[in-house]
């Protein structure tokens, strides 16, 4: 018995002990100057990328050009730089939470790649830290870079104001369709829809062709963001609201939302598409490789499936005949002219970036090869003869005529584009519109589904003082 | 997994960990505790009346405690304060990332009481009980006992080769049977489809808890197979012998001379495959959960919430009430087990 009361005492001290240590300790400040004279550096890279498989050129770019080309420089002025790249090829949730328990143990990639939408939950959490405290204000703030990147882009890794990041590019959501089925059906080569009735009257035209799902709409929580990026959100500013609007509401229960799954349900009720699919652990990986077989008409998503998906050789779904069989068409608005500030179409944008590991034991030399990364010769490196709307201008506008799907998303699309809030909160919010797009998918009804999801976000948001509902 | 070829007499007797490996995530540990309650009852209970010196080896108390110092030290890092540590993360509002990361703020029991009041969790208790019942309970020990039953007088390759395969079938790791199950269920060109001419039937998503049933008795049965063998062949020949010269049937024999020879196996293997089937993160690995949290057993509810989710504080209560659900299934085994006594 004696030893037992000891234990639980012993215990309870050590837990006790322990309580100071939960949650980072933002006092500890980053020091931008320790070992900027060093003449052995190792630097490591991470991204959600790997060679052969997800975001390969980005990889291959990484493995072949950044990390050679940095080490033959550093070389000429004597320092002997080594660096690692730590690729990954999983799922965007699963790699946010492995390199967020990398940052929180101070352990990780000097260089990480995260997603615009994480930087204010990484933020918060004392994970990242502003460039100019990492690598001291002066040096960030005069690279020659800023000015070529568009503030909306630089607003992907920024928070609060404050730079944690360099961004790598951004995107814009359209509509891929398959030009042979669509010859098949009797659609036009050129189609450009203006209404969400006119994506389901192609639809149903083509739902007369043997083993094809006319429409893949993103939709259920195994798909993660892509359902809201891909879909409901798309879907949502072209009802004329934005998941969280300029005053500073969420969506609840509104018409808005309503409206959106009504679409849902008039697609995955009717055969339009494929509910299946949505629910499937791998279902987005199988919506790519369904798409190059033939078998999906149309299918919403960004110049990524462009180019990393469908692309001819280096795509995971490749496509060899991309330029002659698939078409894109702007994302309609539900109504001509009623969505967000009265637009016929709409879009998203999003885009990822890199951040520097506030344990970084070579800040000097992390943002030097950040820099380098982000240099027009190593863009325009990466984007090689393919497709990519880079951070850069300089460098877009010297490669936008080289592709008409880039030019098109660049000049077209991104103007009509809108971005999600970047707020620690926002994940938690996806989350409860994909599970409302996966109940209408299962067959509750929209009204049902979208009081369900005012009662999560009511959860989540502690009450509904912040939310919009009808 | 070195307990395999003892004769496992008494019930967890030196079994950290199960078939499948890892246990839930929260370090959940069900029957380390309840073995160490177990053996020191009954050692009390074999010499009552020595209250006086027992220190038969002649140690003294001071280097006596300094031999199981190191093994105390050992639990205390490695099982006493993860589990307190856990506790304490499960009153406080902690996540894997934003604000609460940086500053978790204590919330009581507020974890525990949204758990028991939350629809999902009910739901992956009552999957996890489901999947028990049937997987472990049900299916490896019914399976396990029936291939050791029928194999008993089975020699030569017939025997080696049944053995080869469903041993094949615990030993191959996780990774690669999900991926070979995957495979099998998969709804465009799964080898279950082809062979059963059901083209396009998606099993994972019309009949998932099936699915992961089906899968973790395959899985698992090697287990219970190779413990029954062993008890098998400890009942001793002669009452064998005799039951057939008075005429006793198959199932008289069976219910009569063998049963109460390995009525212990069969407690303790149905608590040590409870217990792992219970904790038992792979059917994640197929299914992920879902469709629409329909496989979500406990584990995988963990893993969804705490990792992916970054709720940790509420993971780590939910880790917590489970650990409690372990301890339960271990005491009511080990009850049922000392009623034979």
């Amino acid at each position: 018995m004696h030893r037992s009361v000891r234990a639980i005492a012993l215990g309870s001290v050590l837990a006790l002990t322990a309580t100071a240590c939960l949650g980072s300790d933002p006092a500890e400040e980053a020091d931008p100057v320790r070992n900027a004279d060093a003449t052995e550096v190792s630097l490591t890279i991470a991204a959600n990328a790997v060679s052969g498989g997800k975001n390969a050129e980005e990889a291959d770019w990484i493995e072949n050009y950044v990390i050679p080309t940095f080490i033959e420089q550093q070389a000429e002025d004597g320092v002997t730089v080594t660096i690692e790249f730590q690729s990954s090829g999983v799922d965007d949730e699963e790699y946010k939470s492995r390199i967020a328990l990398d940052l929180r143990t101070g352990s990780g990639a000097d260089i990480v790649s995260v997603d615009g939408i994480w930087v204010g939950e990484f933020a918060e959490a004392g994970y990242i830290q502003p460039l100019t405290d990492v690598v001291g204000g002066d040096l960030v703030d005069g690279w020659e870079g800023w000015e070529q990147i568009n503030d909306a882009v630089q607003a992907n890794m920024s928070f609060n104001d404050e730079r944690y990041g360099i961004p790598a590019g951004s995107d814009g959501r359209v509509l891929f369709f398959n030009k042979e089925l669509f010859a098949q059906a009797g659609l036009p080569e050129d189609w450009q829809p203006t209404s969400w009735e006119e994506v389901l009257e192609a639809g149903r035209a083509l739902q007369s062709i043997e083993g094809v799902t006319p429409i893949q709409l993103n939709a259920g929580t195994a798909m993660g963001e892509a359902t809201v990026m891909q879909g409901a959100l798309p879907l949502l500013v072209g009802t004329g609201a934005e998941i969280y609007g300029e005053d500073e509401l969420w969506q609840g229960n509104t018409q808005n939302i309503r409206d959106v799954l009504a679409l849902y349900e008039e697609i995955y009720s009717t055969g339009l598409g494929d509910p299946t699919l949505q629910q499937e652990a791998q279902g987005r990986d199988k919506s790519f490789a369904e798409f190059a077989a033939g078998q999906i008409g149309i299918l919403m998503e960004g110049d990524y499936f462009w180019r990393s998906v469908i692309e001819p050789t280096a795509g995971v779904a490749p496509m060899p005949n991309r330029d002659e069989a698939v078409g894109y068409a702007m994302v309609p608005a539900m109504e001509p002219g009623s969505g967000i500030n009265e637009q016929d179409f709409v879009s998203m944008s999003g885009g990822g970036g890199r951040v520097l590991n506030p344990a970084t034991e070579f800040p000097q030399q992390a943002w030097e090869l950040l820099a380098f990364m982000n240099s027009a010769e190593a863009t325009k490196e990466l984007v090689g003869d393919g497709a990519r709307l880079t951070q850069r201008e300089d460098v877009n506008s010297e490669i936008l005529s080289s592709d008409p799907l880039l030019s098109f998303i660049a000049e077209e699309v991104v103007p009509l584009s809108a971005y999600r809030p970047g707020l620690a909160v926002y994940p938690e919010i996806s989350l409860a519109l994909q599970q409302a797009t996966l109940d209408v998918v299962t067959g509750t009804t929209p009204e049902d589904a979208a009081a369900a999801y005012q009662t999560a976000i009511e959860q989540v948001l502690g009450g509904a003082d912040d939310i919009a509902s009808d | 997994m070195a307990q395999t070829t003892s004769p496992a007499t008494e019930a967890g007797a030196g079994c950290p960990d199960g078939p499948g490996g890892p246990d839930g995530p929260g370090g959940v540990d069900g029957p380390g505790g309840v073995d160490g309650a177990d053996n020191a009852a009954r050692s009390t209970a074999r010499d009552p009346a020595d209250s006086g010196e027992t220190d038969v080896v002649g140690l003294g108390k001071w280097r006596a405690s300094a031999f199981v110092a190191p093994a105390l030290v050992l639990v205390a890092i490695f099982l006493v304060f993860p589990a307190l540590w856990t506790l304490y993360i499960g009153i406080t509002n902690y996540r894997l990332t934003g604000i609460a990361a940086r500053v978790p703020e204590f919330v009581g029991f507020d974890n525990y009481v949204r758990a028991v009041g939350d629809a999902n969790f009910l739901n992956s208790l009552y999957l996890t009980l489901i999947f028990v019942l049937f997987s472990a309970v049900i299916g490896q020990n019914g399976l396990g006992f029936a291939l050791a039953w029928r194999l008993q007088d089975v020699r030569g390759w017939v025997r080696r080769l049944v053995e080869s395969l469903v041993l094949l079938a615990w030993i191959l790791p996780s990774s690669i049977v999900a991926f070979l199950w995957i495979a099998l269920l998969d709804r465009d060109s799964g080898t279950l489809n082809a062979l059963l001419g059901t083209p396009g039937l998606a099993w994972l998503i019309e009949y998932p808890m099936v699915s992961i049933i089906i899968f973790n008795i395959w899985r698992g049965t090697a287990f219970s197979m190779l413990l029954y063998s062993a008890a098998l062949a400890s009942v001793p020949p002669s009452q064998l012998e005799t039951a057939t010269l008075v005429g006793a049937s198959r199932w008289q024999t069976l219910r009569d001379v063998i049963f109460p020879h390995v009525r212990g196996h069969v407690l303790t293997n149905t608590l040590l495959i409870s217990l792992w089937t219970f904790n038992d993160f792979t059917p994640f690995l197929i299914t992920a959960g879902g469709p629409d949290g329909r496989t979500e057993t406990l584990p995988v509810y963990i893993y969804n919430t705490a990792i992916t989710g970054g709720q940790m504080g509420y993971g780590a209560a939910v880790s917590l009430i489970m650990l409690l659900i372990n301890l339960v299934i271990a005491i009511f085994y080990l009850r049922l087990l000392r009623e034979r006594r």
